[in-house]
């Protein structure tokens, strides 16, 4: 069997290309070689929309960015996945840097941003009223937002799921071979072959491209520390605030996020390990230093967790996306270091329209949706829907993470889903059980039994994220 | 909407002696509300002895000692929903509670006793830099998962903190067979027992590294070892005293917090350092009708501490429920702590009470050889002299009946540590 379409890498780009393709009649796999999509960069890292001003007019960056932040809100709304378009501000501490901030608007003009202003001092301290006293004023981006980045792919990976896309978990494309018809897929789970393959691989995308024959793509791995704070401080900005931007990107942001936490960070050091995610004490001293510039009352002292993500960052500087010219059956999607994120339901389409043109007269199924059913948030209901849930199903009335306020029944729907989750960190990012400021102290050993149960498996198999990442050991004596 | 007089939220050592008290002052209809599937909350996986010399001035288990507030729980007419969590408080004292048997629930209170407990202070709350490998876990829930689940949570463990949990799985980790390399300590102190230091680590021959953390962890999967360092006296790692320690487990004991969510949500003001809420000597909050004890009010050291604390807001709320006054009508005379005590509980003393208070505090920092010294309004009240002072044992002195009847409204009471 041949597949006509093989998406390696279920991060977001993977994921929402998959849905974006799911709705023609092409035979599609998706291949991950985590125990769950969103493992690499798309589980960690800012969260932010990007409005689009800071990407170098006419690349290809720029013009994914500003579509896909304008495509964002209603993705979002149709994949029912927490969005809020809160706005950024690019502050200026002194005079030379409000230089950059008119730089930033002017190129975000050409880059055809909406909604952008340049305020003062004076509105800056208004509008939010923790900044510091040292900040002179800044750029307002109104159309930037913020998305919760695991749960858009997790979301995207199961409409592509429900519409007939293949998910193959645990999966490591290992080589290809291209031969006149196809390429030939040597994984850690078998052959497969596709007439197209999609690179989507992230941080690895330069070894996968290497393979296919396509030596273009130089990949750096440029780490982000994050300190993510307690609920009870994310009120302490309502927009995202970014400092002046350097060679080495966006520099420490500070943000809410979807589910009201606080996010600090990123650094950017390049590492030469590309799957090393550790975070370091120089780094996360470096996030608490510079997001203090730019709220002074920011303090670790409400972490609760840390980590790092890795931007793959591409030595064009721009995004590589388009049918390789070394190999015609790879198309890259390469070098998606930020925006990728924001650019991801552009990327999506961009894709789309570069496989359509591969597969001339190709139909849209009779049936395909791209709509995700609203998963329950017990959290968010009503008491009167509270009562009426728990009725349908007293699952629903057991509260398994206090902290959260998670119940059982959304913790099995999180197990049983169209990609479900299979390890307690995939529990975790379906349904927040485990995310809250006791990080799983209480629920841990629950959401393992209530795996365990539902997986048909003995508690001291379940892992945090897969392989040999395990929980328990043996019995007791 | 159910009715009650009294609902009790947590059905642990305080939740059931504040229910058991208040019914045997005679409040009628008592609901206790358990977020757990049994009663007893974290005594329940404390299996190891030494809950009860001060209460029943013997020597029990942790389900023992649960087990006898059990016991006259059920011989009573008690109510008690398990698998119970509470959602809110309104102010007219409307409880919102979820079970999966009795659906959502609304439940019209007279009094409230919080009695939640608290939980532990996660890694998230420290920096430790490094991987983010299975392995690292709270000393609680590997007690969990070896005394209720009867799973091995790691077979080389490194123990960072050196609170009573910590001490305690360091001994029951080493019977279980595993083998425990060392307990590091951030402060120059332990702030677990003494009895807790010999009888879990010097009789098993564990070190105990005081000035000590971990500050790294290493292994993408599963944990492969720790780095610990030396800290200065600002409690920074000291470069050069680095040391790779390996090791499948990072177990933590570094603290608790009162678990005053719900607390937070009802707007009760909070004490700054319990961490608990702020309250009188009936253990009322500054919520009529509200009251709280146990581990949610401020951490205890020993649970028969809990249990009398419990005693006193259940009997506070019995009164309340029978006299309903307005705390806007009551005046107060404050207990300040000064000069090394950090906190004491309770923060505020009615004016006309007629019995003797105790008031429970804690030290900041390791004191030998020196003086508790309590004044009323500068005078003196009593001095009474230590051997040892230390911040993991919670201390108390008794403010006489007569000495609170001179004080007015706006009164302090002042303990300190003196030479």
């Amino acid at each position: 069997m041949i597949y006509d379409v093989a998406i390696i890498g279920a991060g977001v780009s993977g994921a929402m290309i998959a849905r974006e393709l799911s709705k023609y009649n092409l035979k599609i796999a998706l291949f991950e070689k985590a125990n769950d999509v969103a493992m690499g960069a798309s589980k960690a890292n800012s969260g932010i929309v990007h409005a689009g001003f800071d990407a170098v007019p006419g690349s290809l960056k720029a013009k994914l960015n500003v579509d896909g932040c304008a495509l964002m809100p209603q993705t979002c709304k149709d994949l029912s996945v927490p969005y809020k378009n809160n706005g950024s501000l690019v502050v200026a501490f002194s005079e030379k840097e409000m230089k950059t901030v008119w730089e930033l608007y002017y190129r975000g003009i050409a880059n055809k941003v909406p909604g952008m202003e340049i305020i003062d001092k004076t509105e800056l301290q208004i509008m939010e009223p923790n900044i510091s006293d040292e900040a002179v004023g800044a750029l307002l981006a109104k159309t930037a937002g913020i998305v919760c980045p695991y749960e858009l792919t997790i979301a995207a990976a199961e409409v592509a799921c429900e519409n007939g896309v293949e998910l193959f978990r645990n999966c490591r494309v290992a080589g290809t071979e291209t031969t006149d018809e196809c390429v030939i897929m040597n994984t850690t789970v078998g052959k497969f072959k596709a007439k197209y393959i999609i690179n989507a691989t992230g941080v690895h995308s330069g070894h996968v491209a290497q393979r296919a024959g396509d030596n273009t793509i130089n990949i750096i791995a440029r780490k982000g520390e994050y300190y993510l704070l307690d609920k009870s401080v994310g009120n302490l900005v309502s927009k995202t605030i970014f400092q002046c931007p350097s060679d080495m990107g966006k520099g420490i942001l500070v943000a809410p996020t979807v589910d009201g936490n606080l996010i600090i960070g990123p650094t950017a050091a390049d590492i030469p390990d590309e799957d090393d995610t550790s975070t370091s004490l120089d780094g996360l001293k470096e996030v608490r230093t510079l997001a203090t510039k730019s709220i002074p009352s920011v303090s670790t002292k409400y972490a609760i967790t840390s980590f790092a993500g890795l931007r793959a960052h591409d030595a064009s500087t721009d995004f590589v996306i388009g049918q390789s010219k070394s190999n015609p059956r790879l198309i890259n999607v390469a070098g998606i270091e930020s925006p990728g994120l924001s650019a991801a339901p552009a990327t999506a389409k961009y894709v789309e329209n570069i496989i359509v043109s591969l597969f001339p007269g190709v139909t849209l199924k009779e049936h395909y949706e791209l709509k995700r059913k609203p998963p329950v948030r017990f959290r968010h209901m009503t008491d009167e829907q509270r009562a009426k849930i728990i009725e349908e199903n007293p699952k629903y009335g057991n509260i398994i993470c206090r902290c959260e306020t998670i119940t059982e029944g959304e913790i099995v729907d999180a197990i049983r889903g169209p990609v479900g989750a299979m390890d307690v960190d995939g529990v975790k990012r379906r349904t927040r059980a485990g995310m809250g400021r006791c990080q799983g102290g209480f629920c841990g050993s629950k959401v393992v039994e209530i795996l365990a149960r539902e997986l048909g498996c003995d508690v001291n198999e379940i892992t945090k994220f897969g392989k040999t990442s395990r929980i328990l050991f043996d019995k007791t004596k | 909407m159910i009715n009650y007089d009294l609902v009790v939220v947590g059905g642990g050592p305080a939740g059931m002696a504040a229910a058991l008290k208040a019914k045997e002052c005679g409040v009628e209809r008592i609901v206790i509300l358990e977020r757990a599937e049994t009663l007893g909350g974290i005594l329940e996986q404390c299996i190891h002895t030494g809950f009860g010399l001060h209460y029943f001035g013997e020597e029990l288990s942790g389900p023992e000692y649960a087990d006898r507030f059990i016991q006259q729980v059920s011989a009573s007419d008690i109510d008690v929903k398990i698998n119970t969590m509470v959602l809110g408080i309104s102010d007219a004292k409307v409880v919102t509670a979820v079970s999966a048997r009795d659906g959502l629930m609304k439940i019209q209170a007279k009094a409230v006793i919080l009695a939640m407990g608290c939980r532990e202070r996660p890694r998230g709350a420290l920096t430790i830099a490094g991987t983010r490998a299975a392995g690292v876990l709270t000393a609680g829930t590997a007690q969990k998962y070896v005394n209720i689940d009867g799973y091995m949570p790691g077979k080389k463990v490194v123990i960072l903190g050196s609170g009573d949990i910590g001490l305690i799985m360091a001994r029951r980790m080493t019977l279980e067979g595993a083998e425990v390399k060392l307990v590091c300590e951030l402060m120059p102190f332990s702030g677990g027992l003494t009895r807790n230091i010999v009888q879990c680590l010097n009789d098993f021959n564990i070190p105990l590294k005081l000035s000590t953390t971990v500050i790294k962890t290493h292994g993408r999967e599963r944990l492969e070892g720790v780095t610990i360092a030396k800290v200065d006296d600002k409690l920074q790692p000291i470069p050069g005293t680095e040391e790779y320690i390996e090791c499948d487990t990072l177990l933590l004991s570094v603290g608790l917090i009162p678990e005053n969510e719900l607390t937070k949500a009802s707007m009760i003001s909070l004490d700054r350092i319990t961490n608990g809420a702020v309250v009188d000597e009936m253990r009322q909050t500054d919520h009529d009708g509200i009251f709280a004890c146990g581990n949610v009010l401020h951490v205890h050291d020993l649970v028969d501490y809990v249990t009398l604390e419990a005693q006193t807001a259940g009997e506070g709320a019995a009164e309340y429920i029978k006299n309903p006054v307005n705390t806007d009508d009551m005046k107060y005379i404050d207990t300040v702590p000064e000069n090394g005590v950090r906190y004491i509980v309770p923060q505020k003393i009615r004016l006309g009470e007629d019995k003797d208070v105790k008031l429970y505090f804690r030290v900041g920092a390791v004191f030998k050889n020196k003086k508790v010294v309590v004044k009323a309004d500068g005078e003196l009240i009593s001095s009474k002299k230590k051997i040892k002072l230390a911040p993991g044992e919670m201390e108390n002195v008794v403010i006489p009946a007569d000495v609170l009847k001179k004080l007015d409204a706006g009164s302090s009471i002042t303990v300190r540590v003196e030479d």
